[in-house]
């Protein structure tokens, strides 16, 4: 009966739709989103939402895979003409949006061009400082941002007698340690292994993971995170996972069922696993800011952000932008941003969601869920901290990714590995420079 | 049997036993995944005996769906999916069997040059030529259409190239026959050529069916509505949870819903599928 | 190529070929040129900007060690895909050409495989071996073997290997199955009055007689380990860890697709084109010679 009914509705439906489109006549609005799962639900209630409040403008999210199958579905796309009016893009993409002049319509422009009331200062910093311009303008709405943090078992810190939680990577290995004494089979674990001990690696302890301030000052960037603070560390990993104090379970989130089968008692990566942890884990979780090397720095600066945020590109009519402009109001609104954070563990993108999640009480009763916002906006960011802008990032992060992998597999030596991962990643900077010169 | 060796044929038994088994156990590990709750998925070892959340888990999957957020079943992607498979089937039978009638019974300038530019198109898949691919099906607005979907995939010479093998052993008197009874070409081609070939047909359409439905790359890149999603690329999506982890109980029912359909046309047609698979390749 | 007997010039043929050829054209020789050209292009992904640079993409890649290391990999894999799809097919092949009692149940059991599309066939291995979650490696762990094919590229290539060569083997066996059958069974009664053992008769008779049909598989495995194993790569491994299973068809579609090297990804598509030609032409005449031995 319901199989029936349900290859039978989308026809009928199908009729619904196409007969009330000419009735109501509302614009359509194209968003091209990554967000599977239930925060693909989350996307679609968003929309839902916005389009029940006003009558003139239609919000169509449309899922389309993942981060980088979005993408490229939205350049291909746009080189025939077919664009959506928004495509969420991760933020390793920023570098190729943002050299894409022709193609894309800065955010900050397009709130003033429609009149809706916008002000960079309304942000958190953390968050935009990774999407502006040098001079400061804003070209993407952020939407969902998250960073790395330090998931731990509870239960199984008390089981090994560790009391506090781990601050630096010595007490790390500390830690690590009592937890095999106790039985488990390894210390850590770790996902987005570019992000997390590249990336935001340097950040944490203020370093430079390339030139021309990472990249924000120009296209002649070149990688120098071949130092001798990140060289230390991956022959720690290296080492580390020789006796199990670290175990490697993929890239992405692909490590994350070691964290929740109690295989590893600790596990790093980014904030927005909140909810799948939560609905996941027979144990008593917390969170916590990632540790760091205290002869590196002496206080650790701040972490970066990952996740994505919405490109808005050109080419439709000039009335549409209004809607989108519109809609970009409503997304970024304290009510949709602290629903938001608070179900998925995304940071809220602006102070006045921050505000509003703690005066509802919501650190209060899931303790933990403000460490990302905090580890965010420790320091004010420096040019280290700020972000990271280099073109071909997609490919550069499988580089890393690839050099990694070969150091955790013992086919190359953290030394070798980090080197040609610095290696090939210039050679595609070089790239990405004559392409958009 | 050429002599009678117990012993070889237990152990030809036993072979194939084994053979059998390890060919069917990834399957066997799918049902079993679909047939468990959220819970037993995620806790170690997995099970490897069917559980009792079979029903619940197809009744998600097909009315409910999970995620993509989009709250439909996949149900209307295994109608795709059939669409898709069809018009591939039938449009490649059609196109080939009128351009093999062509070569194989006419002589006309530029005939060899047409075939070879048929049959170079034999082997190249279309990942590796999908970006250009794409903007040709963009330019001609056939985005997110059932005819941009499958057009394209019809461009290849397998089934050409088999009916020119088919009309090749065609006796020559049938068509002096014909001709004698006054039949033109098209006469000839839709009363004779097609009712001899048809099993030919037959075998043809079973196995481009299973062509058409096991297409991935190319209808997740020519689609952006979501009712034109097939069950083939919801697998993919199922697979990639973004930042959050696979709920492998649906996605081992929503693969086992994508093997099923081809799986029973191989196994219920078999005699035509052996022929089909053998033939095209003749 | 033309019967004897034939119809005269007329427009008709033209109208006959010209769905086909308009297809042709246009989703094949029109892309394909455009990947030609854009060969030749230093080109941002939004095509916006771009640049004429001559053979500098092709110079890059002849240039690159992992391009030449794909290419070692592509062998090595299409290799093993073939030979171990085809070395269980045969066996299989001759076991069931043996037994008389239940040889069609076992032949339904076997070819099921062929009907599974690459994608889900990823999602299936991939499942199964899963090292944080699959049961293969928990049972492999119990055996002292600790499996883990995101770290190890060893294992992630062995992974796709068997996966690539467990779709292929029901499509092997059914061609095997067809060649046992038509070797005339006076043949193998001769021998065996003769004295010949079955494995001898298999070594000197059978395999002999079998070899037309082993070099055609041999083709279309190798044809289908370089081009149609995508959808597997992809979802077991994307072509990882450290980039050991990545295949040629892979590159081209990670570098264009994932990563937006549209002039770099287009030079390997015209490599991958150039293979192609060859394939097809090798494959073409060893099939016209075939259709001559049956006339």
């Amino acid at each position: 009966m319901s199989i029936l009914k349900r290859i039978v509705a989308p026809a009928t439906l199908a009729v619904l739709v196409g007969s009330t489109s000419i009735v109501s006549a509302a614009t359509e609005i194209n968003w091209w989103h990554a967000m599977g799962g239930t925060n693909g639900e989350r996307v679609n209630k968003i929309a839902d939402d916005f389009n029940k409040s006003q009558s003139d403008y239609k919000v169509v999210p449309t899922f389309k895979g993942n981060y980088t199958e979005t993408m490229t579905s939205a350049i291909a796309a746009f080189r025939a003409k077919k664009q959506p009016h928004i495509v969420q893009v991760f933020e390793v993409g920023t570098a190729t949006m943002m050299a894409a002049k022709g193609a894309v319509y800065p955010v900050e422009q397009l709130m003033k061009d429609a009149g809706e009331r916008f002000d960079t200062n309304d942000f958190l910093p953390a968050v935009i400082s990774y999407y502006q311009t040098p001079k400061g303008e804003l070209l993407s709405m952020p939407f969902n941002s998250s960073t790395p943090v330090l998931w731990y078992n509870k239960d199984a810190f008390k089981k090994a007698g560790i009391a506090k939680v781990p601050a630096t990577w010595g007490e790390m290995k500390d830690a690590s340690d009592k937890l095999r004494g106790a039985g488990y089979k390894c210390g850590f674990s770790f996902g987005y292994q570019s992000w997390v001990m590249a990336e935001n690696f340097s950040a944490w302890h203020n370093i430079p993971m390339g030139t021309e301030e990472n990249g924000f000052a120009g296209l002649n960037t070149k990688f120098s995170f071949d130092n001798a603070a990140v060289k230390k560390h991956w022959n720690n990993l290296a080492n580390w996972t020789k006796d199990g104090t670290f175990k490697y379970g993929g890239r992405r989130g692909d490590s994350l069922p070691l964290f929740i089968s109690q295989e590893c008692g600790m596990w790093m990566n980014s904030s927005a696993y909140y909810g799948s942890i939560k609905s996941q884990a027979k144990f008593e979780f917390g969170q916590s800011m990632l540790p760091y090397y205290k002869d590196v720095v002496a206080k650790p600066q701040n972490s970066i952000i990952g996740g994505a945020t919405l490109w808005v590109l050109k080419g439709q009519k000039s009335d549409d932008y209004k809607g989108v402009a519109k809609f970009m109001t409503h997304l970024s609104s304290p009510e949709v941003q602290a629903w938001w954070h608070q179900g998925t563990g995304y940071v809220p993108i602006t102070k006045a969601a921050y505000e509003l999640s703690k005066s509802q009480g919501f650190y209060k009763t899931s303790p933990g869920t403000d460490t990302a916002i905090k580890q965010l906006s420790l320091n004010t960011p420096t040019p280290s901290s700020r972000g990271i802008r280099f073109g071909n990032f997609v490919q550069i992060r499988d580089v890393i990714n690839e050099e990694m992998e070969a150091i955790w597999s013992g086919e190359k030596t953290a030394d070798v590995g980090l080197a040609d991962a610095v290696k090939r990643g210039d050679t595609l900077l070089r790239k990405f420079e004559k392409a958009n010169n | 049997m050429i002599e009678n060796r117990p012993f070889l044929t237990a152990m030809a038994h036993l072979v194939l036993i084994i053979g059998v088994f390890v060919v069917a156990f990834p399957l066997w590990l799918t049902f079993v995944a679909a047939s468990h709750d959220a819970a037993r998925m995620s806790e170690l070892p997995l099970p490897i005996w069917p559980g009792t959340h079979f029903f619940e888990n197809l009744d998600v999957v097909l009315n409910d769906g999970l995620w993509g957020g989009d709250g439909s079943g996949v149900s209307y992607m295994l109608v795709n999916s059939m669409i898709m498979a069809m018009m591939i089937a039938i449009g490649k039978i059609v196109i080939s069997l009128m351009s093999a009638f062509a070569i194989v019974y006419f002589r006309f300038p530029f005939r060899m040059g047409f075939f070879w530019m048929i049959f170079l198109t034999l082997m190249l898949p279309v990942e590796v030529r999908i970006l250009p691919t794409f903007e040709v099906v963009a330019n001609l607005g056939m985005l997110d259409t059932y005819w941009g979907l499958t057009v394209p995939l019809i461009a290849s010479a397998t089934a050409t190239f088999m009916f020119r093998q088919v009309f090749l052993t065609v006796p020559d008197e049938l068509l002096e026959a014909a001709r004698i009874d006054g039949a033109g070409p098209i006469r000839f081609f839709i009363d004779i050529l097609i009712p001899m070939s048809r099993t030919n047909i037959a075998a043809l359409f079973v196995i481009l069916f299973i062509y058409g439905w096991n297409q991935y790359l190319w209808p997740l890149l020519v689609t952006t509505d979501q009712d034109m999603y097939t069950i083939v690329m919801q697998i993919g999506r199922m697979l990639e949870a973004g930042e959050s982890v696979p709920q492998w109980h649906l996605v081992m029912m929503t693969t086992l819903l994508s093997v099923l359909p081809p799986v029973a046309v191989v196994v219920f047609m078999q005699r035509l599928f052996v022929q089909g698979l053998t033939e095209t390749e003749k | 190529m033309l019967k004897r007997v034939h119809f005269g010039p007329s427009a008709l043929p033209y109208l006959l070929v010209l769905p086909q050829i308009l297809v042709t054209v246009i989703f094949f020789m029109w892309p394909a040129s455009q990947a030609l050209y854009q060969s030749l292009l230093v080109e941002d992904p939004f095509g916006l900007s771009s640049k004429f640079v001559w053979f500098e993409n092709f110079e890059d890649l002849f240039a690159d060690p992992l391009y030449w290391g794909s290419f070692q990999r592509t062998f090595f894999f299409s290799f093993l895909v073939a030979s171990l799809s085809m070395g269980s097919a045969l066996l299989l092949a001759v076991m069931a050409d043996r037994v008389v009692k239940g040889s069609g149940l076992y032949r339904t059991l076997l070819i099921w495989p062929y009907a599974v599309a690459p994608a889900a066939a990823g999602a299936l291995w991939f499942f199964m071996f899963n090292p944080t979650l699959g049961i293969l490696p928990y049972i492999l762990q119990f055996m002292g073997y600790d499996w883990n094919h995101k770290v190890n590229g060893n294992e992630a290539m062995a992974l796709v290997i068997f996966a690539a060569a467990w779709k292929q083997i029901a499509y092997n066996f059914l061609f095997f199955l067809a060649g046992l059958h038509s070797i005339p069974k006076s043949l193998i009664e001769a021998a065996a009055i003769d004295g010949a053992g079955p494995a001898r008769r298999f070594v000197s008779i059978v395999f002999p007689l079998l070899s037309p049909t082993t070099f055609f598989l041999l083709v279309i495995n190798v044809v289908y380990a370089f081009f149609e194993t995508f959808g597997i790569v992809d979802a077991i491994t994307s072509g990882g860890p450290a980039n050991s299973t990545q295949i040629l068809v892979y590159k081209v579609y990670n570098d264009g697709f994932v990563g937006l090297d549209l002039g770099g990804s287009a030079a390997q598509s015209v490599i991958l084109m150039g293979i192609v030609i060859g394939l097809t032409v090798i494959q073409f005449k060893f099939v016209e010679k075939k259709v001559s031995y049956n006339d």
